[in-house]
């Protein structure tokens, strides 16, 4: 089942984006953008999971931090693109619609979903990260100089 | 002797009824929904992802839920489920040191590149009950300011230029995996950090702490702790590529240890590890002091006999799930054991009793 597409840059940009996005969100900007085409599924969608993991001391050999919950799923359209998804979370809707995505993005339709699903959903989640970091930022300690014992 | 015995349905039926009931509470209280546990109980769903080795906030939420609360039991329901999945691969090992933080404090230099960062931490409130949290109330937005963009280095980052910390040099040796092969002694670091992140947060601290007061003492200062989100990425085979498949939140913490050198290492700091999922501060810092602690032999330090430094004793009792199957399972029926102990003890008495009236007639 692996694709021929070799530009998957912009791609693994989408499909990182797509698996990152709230609840409903990307569906919600699909069905606001177009009707959504016919496809039959190449695989429904699954619920699993995916181990985690992590360097010791951040830097150095890999261990096995713990799971987390992955929905996947494989699609085609009637035009023969193949979208996939695999996104965090118990989400079959979700994993549905950011499948249909990543298949539209590869036909005339990915600029029209690339401005109205792709960029909206970044700019939400950007907004969200900057509200949280400017929220951490104000709680960022300045400390000053009450006197120094030097005489 | 093995004797089946039936009867106990309906009372056990009943039993689960009542649990229901008790579970509800007074039916005049509003119900507790998952996503009121799940926003506003998090630090317990964080405690229940971690140890339960999941990281899924809604189902942490539910099981806190179905447990009343009991976050062992709780964690129990998420491992539990957790065999159930299918396991589509591994992700590739996240990046710390690009974590979006939330939080990010060192105790060894005050003036760090990217600073002092407290979040939203207990720390520094005064452990007074606020009665206002009792009646109903809107909660002011918290204040902001301008952030400072790019990643956050890490604090060992600093000590390595001196040379004066030893190196994590990068390896990517495949990791051990308890949860697919059991786990067995000796356990190398990959996997006694992945049976820790796990580990019951009470035994962890206990174990922490006992190092502190003098068992396996190894001089901690917190170097660094960070609390954020990372991305997980992962290889997709049918893709060919690595996309990011979602983010978690994690704490970790690096110690720094004072170290004064052994027969193979020279004078330096030593480091400790603790990373877990969530915000789950207590339990990250305590993972530290025991991964350093654990660390006695490939650093050639002495074995002083203390728990903290006993792989074997540490491991095998941190599984708070396996520990309370086999502790809780003493009060399950055990008639006929105790029936040939009962045996026993009778033939004892009567054996003792006849060699005393033997003496006394004697």
């Amino acid at each position: 089942m692996k694709d021929a597409l070799q530009e998957d840059t912009p791609r693994k940009a989408w499909m990182s984006l797509l698996a990152k996005a709230p609840e409903g969100r990307a569906a919600a900007l699909l069905d606001a953008a177009m009707t959504r085409p016919a496809f039959t599924w190449l695989r429904a969608p699954e619920i699993g999971s995916t181990m985690v993991r992590a360097r010791a001391g951040a830097t150095g050999a890999p261990f096995n931090l713990g799971e987390m919950t992955v929905t996947r799923c494989a699609l085609t359209l009637a035009t023969g693109e193949v979208g996939h998804a695999y996104i965090q979370g118990r989400r079959k809707a979700d994993a549905q619609a950011a499948a249909l995505i990543d298949a539209l993005m590869q036909t005339a339709m990915a600029d029209r979903l690339r401005g109205s699903v792709l960029n909206a959903l970044s700019r939400e989640m950007e907004a969200a990260k900057a509200a949280r970091a400017a929220k951490a930022a104000a709680t960022k300690v300045d400390f000053f100089t009450l006197a120094r014992g030097e005489d | 002797m093995y004797v089946a015995v039936k009867g106990g349905e309906r009372a056990i039926e009943n039993a689960h009824a009542w649990l229901a009931e008790e579970r509800r509470g007074d039916t005049a209280i509003a119900e507790l929904g998952t996503a009121q546990i799940r926003e506003q109980l998090s630090l317990a769903v964080n405690r229940v992802m971690a140890e339960g080795s999941l990281y899924d906030p809604d189902l942490a939420a539910l099981a806190i839920k179905q447990a009343r609360g009991d976050l062992i039991e709780a964690i129990f329901l998420i491992r539990a489920y957790r065999t159930t999945l299918p396991r589509f691969g591994a992700s590739l090992p996240v990046e710390t040191g690009a974590m979006a933080c939330d939080r990010r404090i060192s105790a060894t230099f005050k003036d760090l590149p990217g600073g002092q960062i407290l979040g939203p931490t207990f720390d520094y409130t005064h452990r007074l009950l606020d009665f206002k949290l009792a009646a109903d109330g809107e909660v002011p937005e918290a204040p902001s300011r301008e952030a400072a963009t790019g990643p956050v280095p890490h604090v060992t980052g600093f000590l390595n230029r001196e040379g004066l910390i030893e190196e994590a040099p990068l390896d990517n040796t495949p990791p051990p995996d308890l949860t697919r092969e059991p786990l067995e002694m000796p356990a190398n670091r990959a996997l006694r950090l992945q049976a820790l992140t796990r580990a019951d947060e009470g035994f962890t601290l206990g174990l922490a702490y006992s190092t502190q007061r003098g068992y396996g003492r190894n001089h901690a200062f917190v170097g660094e702790l960070r609390i954020g989100s990372v991305p997980v990425e992962m290889e997709i085979p049918e893709l060919g590529f690595a996309i990011e498949i979602g983010e978690v939140t994690l704490t970790e913490c690096e110690t720094v240890n004072q170290f004064t050198g052994s027969k193979t290492e020279p004078p330096q700091f030593t480091r400790g590890y603790g990373l877990v999922f969530g915000q789950t501060e207590r339990k990250a810092i305590s993972m530290a002091l025991v991964d350093r602690a654990l660390r006695w032999e490939e650093l050639g330090e002495d074995n002083v006999g203390a728990p903290a430094q006993d792989a074997e004793f540490v491991l095998y009792h941190a599984d708070n799930i396996q520990a309370t199957g086999f502790l809780e399972h003493i009060k399950l029926p055990h008639y006929v054991d105790f029936q040939s102990e009962l045996e026993l003890v009778r033939k004892l008495r009567r054996e003792a009793t006849a060699e005393q009236m033997r003496e006394a007639a004697e």
